[in-house]
């Protein structure tokens, strides 16, 4: 067997092996369980930088619990006009 | 903090829909899908008619959550009631649970398909990376991530939509009902179940 050939016998191996791994099948039945959130997990609010914030808006440190109900707390108050024009 | 809250001041709210038009906005609801909606009683009777914004409210004990059959309901740290889409089925128990008529689904086709379920998020977002695409794409805008509240209550014309820690809107609420001597009967047991047919009279500020 020349050496051509067997780099065309291995060249078309690969390729059926990529070819086939297409057609493999991946588990689409999700096992629930009752009563217990079965969706992806979610980021905490206060985890975010502000920094990166594409619109700027309260100021905390990334992480910082506290400062970020602090933020929140001091726009919530915002909604009092009591407090602003007294 | 507190759980999160809406609670909207049926004696300042003027029907002008600016809450939904917020929300339609800031998370670019589609066509047919309403967040948010204001709902009047006593329509066009002077003296008698009343609005107020009505949206998901977040149940501390929701039932939206107990009734779903795949579990895609989730409650955060803050109270915030969310879903994720991916596992939600579309069947609509959620919305036969829902006394507000909250949960939402995008209609589309000849036979009026029904899509996933789609509710006002206090926008939180929902269970993908914070301020990404496909968060806005599926949850629309994160203003929490950001440190801000709910785009609706914060731009209410009148601050008749409060949004917030509970315990902080509460108090804000207190204060004006103290401050105009009334406004509590428009919430409280009396108002949601019915009055006794000879009432007392109530000490103004008082809860009915």
């Amino acid at each position: 067997m020349t050496t051509a050939r067997r780099l065309m016998l291995a060249s078309a191996a690969v390729l059926l092996a990529v070819g086939l791994s297409a057609c493999g099948e991946r588990d689409q039945v999700t096992v629930y369980k009752q009563g217990k959130y079965q969706g992806k997990p979610d980021t905490k609010p206060w985890e975010n930088d502000p920094a990166m914030n594409p619109y700027p808006g309260s100021k905390w440190d990334k992480g910082d619990k506290t400062g970020w109900e602090r933020a929140v707390k001091a726009r919530n108050l915002a909604q009092n006009e009591y407090s602003r024009v007294e | 903090m507190a759980r999160m809250k809406f609670l909207c001041d049926a004696e300042r709210c003027i029907e002008c829909n600016g809450c939904v038009t917020a929300c339609k906005n800031e998370n670019e609801v589609p066509w047919g899908v309403n967040r948010r909606r204001v709902v009047t009683i006593n329509d066009g009777v002077v003296g008698a008619e009343k609005s107020i914004s009505v949206a998901c409210m977040h149940c501390s004990d929701a039932p939206c959550m107990a009734v779903c059959p795949v579990d895609c309901f989730y409650r955060t740290d803050e109270g915030v009631v969310l879903h994720d889409k991916d596992l939600c089925i579309g069947c609509g128990y959620c919305f036969y649970a829902c006394p507000f008529g909250a949960p939402q689904f995008p209609q589309a086709g000849a036979f009026g398909l029904r899509g996933k379920m789609d509710k006002c998020t206090f926008c939180a977002g929902g269970p993908e990376k914070d301020l990404s695409k496909e968060e806005f794409a599926k949850y629309g805008s994160n203003r929490l991530a950001q440190g801000k509240l709910p785009a609706c209550a914060e731009m209410c014309s009148t601050k008749a939509l409060l949004g917030g820690d509970g315990d902080v809107i509460a108090d804000i609420y207190r204060q004006r009902v103290f401050k105009r001597g009334k406004g509590s009967e428009v919430w409280g047991w009396g108002t949601a179940y019915g009055k006794p047919d000879q009432p007392k009279a109530a000490p103004a500020g008082a809860k009915s």
